[in-house]
């Protein structure tokens, strides 16, 4: 008999198993050639087997070698259980099955933290789940007819001035402007986010940015997109497109060197800049970029040799909020000519509402946008640690935030966007809608994205190989047989039609509680049916 | 559904025709209850048109802590109004002990300030008899502003009448312009408050109808004004909205219309005003109201508005004689006071559309 050691890696061991059939296998290889990680490899068995064939025993011997398909007791090489084995054996003969027993995340840390990509496994629990729209328009005033009737689904993004200060003067019986107030757009209420060229191949973002093309130009839809940290092609930079983009700066300040040169030249202005300080995946830890994704094109837009790149926690040189007011908004506001809104995103955190209250009070009321992302956000790599076990979920941060404006008179002055987890179960319009009741002006979302491009990712451990280059869906990786993998026109559509229906059922509850224009703040619409969730949020609880 | 009414005339009339304006709509409400503010006031009050006169209704021990509270304030008794009620037995009304219309001399010191200062004199007055009143349950004080007087109870409209005796036409109270509702509010717990037309520093406003932005609305509007209090109904946040507009920013009354139900931004792009109307639009986003409504307000000069909202899911309908201009919830009510007018030139105003009268009674229509 074999002798085994208890510490030797065994299929028990790992988070998911492959199944595998082998009298339907053909051998064709194609789950092998497919599986990016390296999961499953060709081998044989050896199948000996005694019987008889007589009432009397009368053994015979067989013995037969047998090639089959193999999975790799490695944790290195574990399955993930993205099941591409599954999607491309034509014979159903493979697939990886959850392994509830496993020992993997106690056996992972040999080289150091685990890190992975995606959202939280530990605390994806939804709040929203128990929160209904519950005040619905019936005898004492109508229900909207979410087909005939006009909506206004927009949302401001820009530092809006209370109305006493607007620059107005009465000219001829009619108020005319004085001068120039801060630059407000009014976008629509879901922002595509802040996922990188570089977290996502460059196929994978150029989806993404031509379905927010396509919703602008064909379908009405003011749609905006986020870069990511990292920049963008020249020629986007250069194009009438970039209207339709947010730049982000954050900690790394990867891109900007690019897009600063790219100035002189562009066309239009951009639809914002997004000063990123925290993401709510893994709060106060910056972007990271391992290397086996820093491809050449990467390299060329950030400017930066092949190297795993770690963003500070910090932006350099800012210490405090007053500093990063007067630093950053106001040296990116000047850019470009203080036509541009400039916005700020934070990881949501017990400090929240600290942080809007003291951009709600800035005396340059320069700050036109917060947003919030909550620890549901995705990410294209972060230590699990962060990922599991540090942030704070993004409902009653929103909500908190806005009741902190409300109680100083201030609500709407700075938009409040909140994201991470939007959309996690598949609707984003009833996740949408509900945050804009509770006092968003507007939601983002990021993964969702990338789902609806093809990721198999979710948050209950599934693939979130968004870290290793090996992303199987040709999504998140640089490697060019991988990234043809993902159809972008077909992926484009996917997103577009998407927003369509997102459009459709946002309607579809505006209609209900009588509103034509986003209810931001409406909480009287809601009902909760879990008491703590009603009584922290401050709306009706009901059984 | 309210039905709400107003009429406004070169001549002074009785509340009797704000009555018969409003009986013939009974159908649509609910009978519980009648208010009505008078504004541009004749008979016994002639007088003292420019001397504010309180209106409230109490208790015998609210009526002294009023008349204390006056007294150390300096304001100075001209003149009162106590009716005699006509207390027959059967009468639906749920009347308060005692009703007191008294007008009153400022302090000294400030006669000869500018209206602007008397004006936050006798809002902080009312709020301070209003708080008083409250915290010891012993009565309501509607409106404290020269030439307006407020009436407010629950019951039948017709046994309202009876009670102050109102049919009786006898002179003695009359008025160039009225605003008027004949029911309870129904939505929140019936106080005397909560039903309209709502008042404040000259501006008057009933609604019909449903603000479905009332939590948005009032969320912000607490922290505008001091004057913005009780929030008992949803329709309160139009006066605030009102006052907030041409009172506190000072603009002109066509941009009203574009904070409470704004254009589409579809539309504002394609106007010459467009930055302004944005600038407008997101700046009182927390005042815009949806949901079915028609108000009919009249201003501190006299004038008269009436609009819808955005869809146009409530009726008015605007009728005129010579010397009268009426606007009713429907028309019944105005065939009732004014038969012999000319019914084709009725104004059935569109959702985009404020009606203004003035006053020498021309009415203005305009889209926003």
């Amino acid at each position: 008999m074999e002798a085994i050691k208890s510490q030797d890696i065994g299929k028990a061991d790992l988070k998911w198993n492959i199944e595998y059939l082998p009298e339907r296998c053909t051998m064709c290889g194609s789950c092998i050639a497919t599986c990016t990680l390296g999961a499953i490899e060709a081998g044989v068995v050896r199948v000996d087997k005694t019987y008889s064939e007589d009432f009397q025993p009368t053994p015979l011997r067989t013995h037969r070698t047998i090639p089959v398909i193999k999975q790799v007791k490695s944790i290195a090489n574990a399955c993930v259980g993205c099941g591409m084995c599954e999607k491309v054996c034509p014979n159903n003969a493979i697939h990886p099955v959850r392994n509830r027993d496993n020992r993997q995340t106690l056996l992972s840390r040999d080289a150091g933290p685990i890190k992975r990509g995606g959202r939280t496994n530990l605390n994806a629990q939804r709040t929203l789940d128990h929160i209904i729209v519950g005040r619905i328009s019936q005898m004492t005033d109508p229900s909207l007819d979410s087909i005939r009737h006009t909506f206004d689904i927009r949302a401001p993004f820009g530092r809006v001035l209370p109305a006493e200060k607007l620059p107005f003067v009465l000219k001829d019986g009619k108020l005319v402007m004085a001068h120039k107030a801060p630059p407000v757009r009014w976008i629509y209420p879901l922002i595509f986010s802040d996922m990188s060229i570089g977290a996502l191949s460059t196929r994978a973002w150029e989806a993404v940015s031509m379905a927010v093309a396509y919703l602008n130009e064909k379908c009405g839809l003011p749609v905006r997109m986020s870069s990511g940290e990292g920049g963008m092609p020249s020629k986007l930079l250069e194009s009438e497109q970039l209207k339709y983009m947010i730049l982000q700066i954050a900690s790394g300040h990867f891109g900007w060197n690019r897009i600063i040169k790219a100035m002189p030249r562009m066309k239009v202005d951009p639809a914002g800049v997004l000063i990123k300080i925290g993401q709510g995946a893994k709060p106060g830890d910056g972007g990271l970029l391992q290397a086996a994704k820093v491809a050449e094109h990467v390299q060329a837009i950030r400017g930066v040799p092949k190297a795993t790149l770690s963003s500070p926690p910090n932006h350099q040189g800012l210490y405090s909020i007053e500093e990063s007011v007067q630093k950053m908004h106001l040296s990116l506001n000047a850019a470009f000519g203080f036509r541009v809104p400039v916005a700020i995103k934070c990881a949501a955190s017990a400090t929240s509402v600290s942080v809007y209250n003291n951009l709600l009070r800035d005396p340059y009321q320069i700050c036109g946008g917060f947003f919030i992302d909550g620890i549901q956000g995705g990410t294209g790599a972060a230590n699990e640690i962060s990922l599991d076990h540090t942030g704070h979920p993004i409902v009653s941060k929103i909500r908190d935030c806005y009741l902190a404006a409300v109680k100083q008179g201030l609500q709407g002055q700075i938009p409040l966007y909140g994201g991470g987890g939007m959309g996690m179960t598949g609707n984003a319009a009833a996740d949408a809608f509900k945050m804009i009741c509770l006092g968003a002006n507007g939601v983002f979302v990021g993964k969702m994205l990338i789902q609806l491009l093809g990721c198999v990712g979710n948050e209950e451990g599934h693939c979130n190989a968004c870290n290793t280059g090996k992303c199987p869906t040709g999504i998140c990786t640089q490697d060019p047989r991988l990234v043809k993998r993902l159809d972008i026109d077909r992926g484009a559509q996917k997103i577009v039609d998407y927003v369509l229906t997102f459009d459709k059922e946002l309607r579809k509850l505006m209609a209900p509680i009588g509103n034509s224009s986003l209810p931001v703040g409406r909480s009287d619409a809601l009902v909760s049916t879990d008491k703590a969730i009603a009584e922290q949020l401050g709306i009706q609880y009901v059984c | 559904m309210c039905r709400i009414g107003s009429i406004k005339s070169k001549v002074a009339f009785s509340p009797s025709k704000a009555l018969y304006l409003m009986l013939p709509q009974q159908e649509g409400h609910d009978n519980s209850g009648f208010a009505m503010v008078m504004q541009d006031l004749y008979g016994i009050f002639t007088p003292y048109k420019d001397k504010p006169l309180l209106s409230l209704a109490c208790t015998q021990r609210g009526a002294q802590m009023v008349e204390d509270f006056m007294d150390s304030h300096n304001f100075e008794q001209l003149a009162e109004w106590i009716p005699v009620p006509n207390n027959q037995p059967g009468l639906d009304i749920k009347a308060m002990p005692y009703y007191i219309f008294r007008n009153y001399d400022y302090p000294e010191y400030y006669r000869d300030k500018p209206m602007a200062e008397k004006e936050e004199l006798l809002l902080d007055i009312r709020l301070k008899l209003r708080k008083i009143l409250e915290d010891a349950d012993e009565g309501y004080v509607y409106s404290f502003w020269p030439d307006v007087l407020t009436l407010k109870e629950i019951g039948d409209p017709r046994d309202i009448a009876t009670y102050f005796r109102l049919w009786d036409d006898n002179g003695c109270l009359m008025a160039k312009s009225i605003v008027v509702q004949c029911r309870q509010n129904t939505n929140y717990d019936i106080v005397r408050y909560a039903a309209h037309p709502f008042f404040l520093q000259g501006y008057t406003l009933c609604a019909n109808g449903e603000n479905t932005f009332y939590t948005k609305n009032k969320e912000f509007q607490k922290s505008l004004h001091r004057g913005y209090v009780g929030f008992e109904s949803d329709s309160q946040n139009f006066l605030y909205t009102l006052h907030y507009v041409l009172h506190e920013l000072k603009w002109p009354i066509k941009y009203y219309k574009h904070v409470i139900t704004p254009l589409p931004f579809g539309e504002i792009e394609q106007r010459e005003d467009k930055e302004v109307l944005k600038a407008i639009r997101q700046s009182l986003a927390n005042l815009e109201i949806n949901g079915p409504n028609t108000i009919i307000a009249s201003l501190p000069d006299g004038r008269m508005i009436t609009c819808c909202d955005s869809k146009k899911l409530r009726p008015v309908v605007v009728g005129q004689t010579e010397d009268t201009v009426a606007i009713a919830s429907e028309v019944c009510g105005l065939n009732e006071i004014m038969p012999e007018r000319d019914m084709t030139k009725d104004i059935y105003p569109n959702e985009r559309e404020v009606v203004v009268i003035d006053n020498d009674l021309e009415v203005q229509r305009w889209k926003q």
